[in-house]
């Protein structure tokens, strides 16, 4: 058995349940970001939309995106998705660092957070970028640091929910325990066909960020849901490469906690 | 709103419409989506797809100018398909009411209009009175001059065919809506109305507002839960604003402001207080004296006395048929007769339509004080874009003040909850608090005239109660409490005895006789000798949402007015599953009462268990001097029916429900700024006004906070791939959008969520654009679109018709 630690079992730890259904794209939440960490606002442009700004950066840990289409009934849709770190259970990122910058992107153990420390330095930002499905980590000009959502854990660790989580008015921001949230994702999609016959529901088997969408996920962005890594594997591939399974994290997960305890 | 926030989740069915209220309200919409959680159905009507439109069940759009037409087509669908609900209309609105035969209507005018003067004679609008001067009525709606006849005959030319060719709807769509929200009709359903400027902003705005109000009637909306008629305002405390009466028509609580033809105090309580010869009638604006002379000894306290009038001579008056509004006062300073002016939490050179001519108006002024916490376009109107300092006298005064949570006070919500509110942090530097700032100001102003013994007319001013500070600063309890009122001897009224000082409990214990004084009668329960009851703050645990506990409302905090009419006439709620109120036989020992939301009057229902009328009952509509709620509305200034006319600036030679094109008693100006073009080929295009979530107003607080910019940064304009094919623009680009009266820099916005409507046979363009920059920051943010709109408003309020008029869009 590895020494190395592994990102937890997806019964423990906490999640986002993200329900775009009843977002309104009012950017409270990428705002209520931007004042808890106190992030510098970045000069945008108006671009032919009213996403601003229009993408992740190393100021900007989550974005709403906007995407217009034309519906059936020959009526818009417009859909709305707040963008954000996922925080995997079985971080890529995290994968792709551990030979070069070991403690650069580390795990807490209470929630399950994904977090950047100061060790990530020794690592090529785009190398980090790069291992990221979702296309979420961003670096700093010049310096190559790297920044991303996280959890907003002083806040959690605290009893406090997200920055996000809390100004969001419509409740389409829910955070809490992992599996109290998977209920609530599955319980909201079923209460969401009715309405949305194409309704789905991402990142159950091994993210810690779940999004409900009324309609296919590359209608809202191309990295709204994605299996495929940058370099065309599959996230489930790439890990049977390094001789794992979910499968296998979970019951070992739970044999390290039975040995601990 | 005649309901409230959290009653919304009430609803069976919401339209939101003349609102954008996931943009403009986001907050509000945890209720609507809690509403829609339980089955309710949402139906978004807008000229364009907004973010409220991405949540609707049904969305459909309209021109902007058209809401009469798609109501008075929703109206005639009622009426038509017998979705009116019988009882309800029968028995507590004027529907029943017979009309005299001096009214009449005929191709786009009512009677009584003068056209020399622009203005209607309303005696003609009257109702026929039996022998002891009560309006005659027949409950069963058949008589051909009862006012449910006359509205069928009115709104019987808006067949889906005129409507759809008037608005741009298409007809199914019309149809869908007509059916889904007509469906409230049923007893136990309710649907609401949330509106907002997209309604107001028009020279037929009250007429907007008045079509769905008559909606609500037929369908039997009004008093229920989950019903009403709901403004969504557009500023945190407006509602306390507009309740307190700084507009120049009224005086706190609504009462009048006194015209010079009444000399007299009698004179003045005569003519506006309405009288009733029906005993079942509550008709409670007779009490109007006893609110008018507390107002008055809340004004100049002991001075005040019968013997002259309580200080009537020394209010102000307004000169008959003269009016002072917002769009009067820009005017008048532009035609040099203002000296100074104090732009007080405001920056009309960019929120008053015709910016131009505002900016202008300013440059006439010897002196300005601008109370603001930035700077904005006003306070520096003199350096702004094509201005010449060298060329402008004006001396610009800049008082810093504090922001809402650096001091204490009290904000009245749209569901006028006033909510009591703390003082978080001290304001920076010299700035200080909007109250302390007009305390100092009113003893200066009274030191000045004591001093100055050849000063004219001293009373008014040295007659003054002005004694609100506590330690020499403005201290917002003493205000409050001097809005509520107090007995001001030792007095016993409904057999209760009050010493002098006590706070008044509640209205229905002020007096006409100098004994008591409120600063605003509609306040009148909400600081008493229990407390401050708008610092309340306990939720309740079960219901529908009413929160009797959590801060208060008036009047008397009764959460939903009108709410005896969402009873029968034995007091059972016609929804059973959302009630109201409900009459309990035996609550109060035996007596019986109602349980439930403060009942809109305490009389016992109009019917005894037995069936036999009870004569100790009141009508619901107690507001109403004959107690019926207005189906037909004698009141206003344009006409007792809603009618469409076109806004002043419209795309279309003909109205095809009248002769009359546009609003005949609508309000225009005649400077060389007032400058108006329909059917002018230079200007093609439907131009609109709207907001963003991110800012708010003319964006004096938002563009300075980074964060907010950031997300919205640029004065933009939206407009259709079709439009934009049409023009040659891209996404992106940068465009000129131009009116008759000023032109703005914009970026093109061009999306599907507009499309271009077809009107008459003719397609018409509409764009619209949001009015939150101004030229003092940032420097590529944009100025106002108020530089485009036009000096015109509704006859009845004034508010200017920002939301359509014509213009024309070119690239850079």
């Amino acid at each position: 058995m590895s020494e190395r630690y592994r990102g937890g079992d997806l019964m423990s730890g906490k999640a986002f349940f993200i329900n775009t259904t009843l977002c309104t794209a009012c950017r409270g939440c990428q705002i209520a970001c931007k004042q808890w960490n106190q992030l510098p606002a970045t000069k945008t442009h108006n671009w032919g939309s009213m996403q601003n700004p229009k993408d992740l950066s190393f100021d900007t840990y989550k974005v709403v995106r906007f995407q217009e289409h034309m519906g059936s009934n020959n009526k818009p849709v417009w859909y709305f998705f707040p963008d954000q770190c996922r925080h995997c259970v079985e971080p890529p990122c995290k994968e792709a660092s551990e030979d070069d910058a070991p403690g650069g992107i580390i795990i807490d153990s209470q929630t399950g957070a994904v977090l950047y420390t100061d060790k990530l330095k020794k690592m090529k930002a785009q190398d980090v970028i790069e291992a990221c499905p979702f296309n979420i980590p961003r670096a700093k000009k010049g310096t190559g640091y790297l920044s991303k959502c996280t959890m907003c854990v002083d806040r959690v660790h605290n009893g406090l929910l997200p920055a996000c989580v809390k100004t969001c008015p419509t409740g389409a921001m829910n955070f809490g325990d992992r599996d109290k949230m998977v209920a609530l994702a599955k319980d909201s999609l079923a209460a969401a066909k009715s309405r949305f016959p194409k309704a789905t529901l991402t990142g159950l088997e091994d993210l810690r960020v779940f999004y409900l969408l009324a309609a296919e996920p590359k209608k809202y962005y191309t990295y709204a849901n994605v299996d495929v890594l940058p370099g065309g594997m599959d996230r489930k591939m790439a890990l049977r490469k390094i001789g794992r399974s979910l499968k296998d994290l979970s019951q070992e997960w739970q044999f390290i906690n039975k040995l601990a305890s | 709103m005649t309901n409230h926030w959290i009653d919304i989740r009430n609803s069976d069915c919401i339209l939101i419409m003349g609102s954008n209220a996931a943009e403009n309200h986001p907050i509000s919409f945890k209720w609507v989506t809690e509403a829609m959680k339980r089955g309710g159905k949402l139906i978004s009507v807008d000229p364009r797809f907004t973010r409220t439109s991405s949540k609707a069940d049904f969305y459909t759009a309209l021109r902007s100018g058209t809401d009469i037409a798609f109501l008075g087509g929703m109206i005639k669908y009622i009426l038509d398909n017998n979705k009116y609900f019988k009882e309800y209309v029968a028995e507590y609105t004027n529907a029943p009411f017979i009309v005299a035969d001096s009214y009449d209507f005929k191709d786009g005018l009512f009677s009584g209009y003068d056209a020399k003067k622009r203005k209607y004679d309303k005696s003609q609008w009257a109702f026929v009175k039996d022998a002891n001067g009560v309006s005659k009525r027949d409950r069963t709606l058949q008589d051909p001059r009862c006012v449910f006849q006359l509205i069928k005959q009115h709104y019987s030319r808006y067949d889906l065919d005129k409507v759809s060719a008037t608005t741009g709807t298409p007809k199914e769509d019309l149809q869908k809506v007509y059916e889904m929200y007509s469906t409230t009709g049923q007893k136990g359903k309710a649907g609401t109305i949330m509106y907002a400027m997209g309604w107001t902003q028009h020279t037929v705005g009250v007429q907007n507002i008045r079509s769905m109000a008559i909606i609500q009637l037929l369908l039997g909306n009004m008093g229920v839960a989950g019903g009403g008629v709901n403004a969504l305002r557009g500023e945190s405390n407006v509602q306390g604003s507009t309740d307190h009466c700084i507009l120049f028509h009224i005086l706190p609580g609504y009462l009048k402001t006194p015209k010079a033809s009444l000399p007299t105090l009698a004179a003045y309580n005569k003519k506006y207080t309405p009288k009733t010869n029906d005993p079942l009638s509550a008709n409670w604006w007779g009490n109007y004296p006893k609110y008018s002379v507390s107002l008055l000894k809340s004004y100049f306290g002991d001075k005040a006395t019968k013997a002259n009038d309580f200080g009537y001579s020394w209010l102000p008056k307004l000169e008959d048929g003269k009016t002072y509004s917002w769009l009067d006062i820009f005017d008048v300073m532009y035609k040099g007769e203002f000296t100074g002016f104090f732009a007080w939490g405001q920056n009309p050179a960019g929120s008053g339509a015709n910016s131009n001519k505002t900016r202008q108006a300013l440059t006439k002024l010897d002196w300005m004080v601008n109370v603001n916490i930035f700077d904005n376009e006003t306070g520096s109107f003199w350096k702004g874009p094509g201005m010449d300092p060298k060329k402008i006298k004006t001396e610009v005064f800049m008082l810093p003040c504090a922001v809402s949570v650096e001091k204490e006070g009290s904000i009245t919500n749209s569901g006028r909850w006033m909510q009591w509110r703390y003082k978080a942090a001290n304001p920076p530097a010299e700035a200080l608090p909007d109250g302390q700032i007009l305390m100092k100001l009113g003893k200066i102003v009274q030191y000045l005239y004591k001093k100055d013994k050849n000063a004219v007319f001293p009373e008014p001013i040295l007659n003054l109660k002005w004694d609100y500070a506590t330690h020499g600063e403005f201290d917002p309890h003493k205000m409050a409490k001097e809005i509520n009122g107090y007995f001001l001897k030792d007095i016993t009224v409904k057999g209760k005895k009050f010493k002098k000082g006590d706070l008044v409990p509640s209205f229905a214990y002020l007096q006409a006789d100098g004994s008591t004084s409120s600063a605003n009668w509609l306040y009148c329960n909400s600081y008493t000798n229990k407390g401050n009851m708008a610092a309340r703050r306990k939720r309740e645990k079960s219901g529908i949402g009413l929160n009797l506990g959590w801060a208060w409302c008036w009047p008397v905090n009764r959460r939903i007015i009108y709410n005896r009419a969402s009873v029968d006439k034995y007091g059972k709620p016609w929804d059973k599953e959302h009630p109201v109120i409900a009459w309990d036989p035996k609550a109060k020992g035996g007596k019986g009462g109602w349980v439930g939301d403060v009942p809109d009057g305490g009389w016992p229902p109009m019917l005894n268990a037995d069936g036999t009328p009870n004569p100790k009952t009141k009508y619901p509509f107690i507001m109403k001097p004959e107690g019926h709620a207005h189906v037909f509305g004698p009141g206003r200034a344009d006409g007792p029916f809603p009618e469409h006319y076109e806004p002043i600036e419209c795309p279309v030679e003909k109205n095809p429900f009248s002769s009359q094109l546009v609003n005949p008693v609508a309000p225009t100006y005649s400077t060389e700024m007032d400058i108006y073009r329909s059917c002018d080929p230079r200007y093609p295009f439907i131009g609109t006004t709207y907001r963003v979530s991110e800012h708010w107003q003319t964006g004096v607080m938002t563009r300075w906070q980074p964060w907010l910019l950031e997300a919205e940064p640029q004065l933009f304009v939206e407009m259709s791939k079709e439009m934009g094919k049409l023009k040659g623009i891209n996404n992106g680009d940068k465009v000129i959008v131009e009116s008759a009266r000023g032109k703005v820099e914009a970026v093109a916005v061009v999306t599907i969520r507009l499309r271009p409507f077809q009107i008459e046979g003719n397609t018409v363009h509409q764009i619209g654009l949001p009015w939150h920059y101004g030229w003092v920051y940032p420097k590529d943010g944009g100025d106002s679109a108020n530089l485009l709109t036009p000096s015109t408003g509704d006859p009845n309020t004034r508010i200017p018709e920002t939301k359509a008029f014509m213009v024309n869009v070119r690239k850079v």
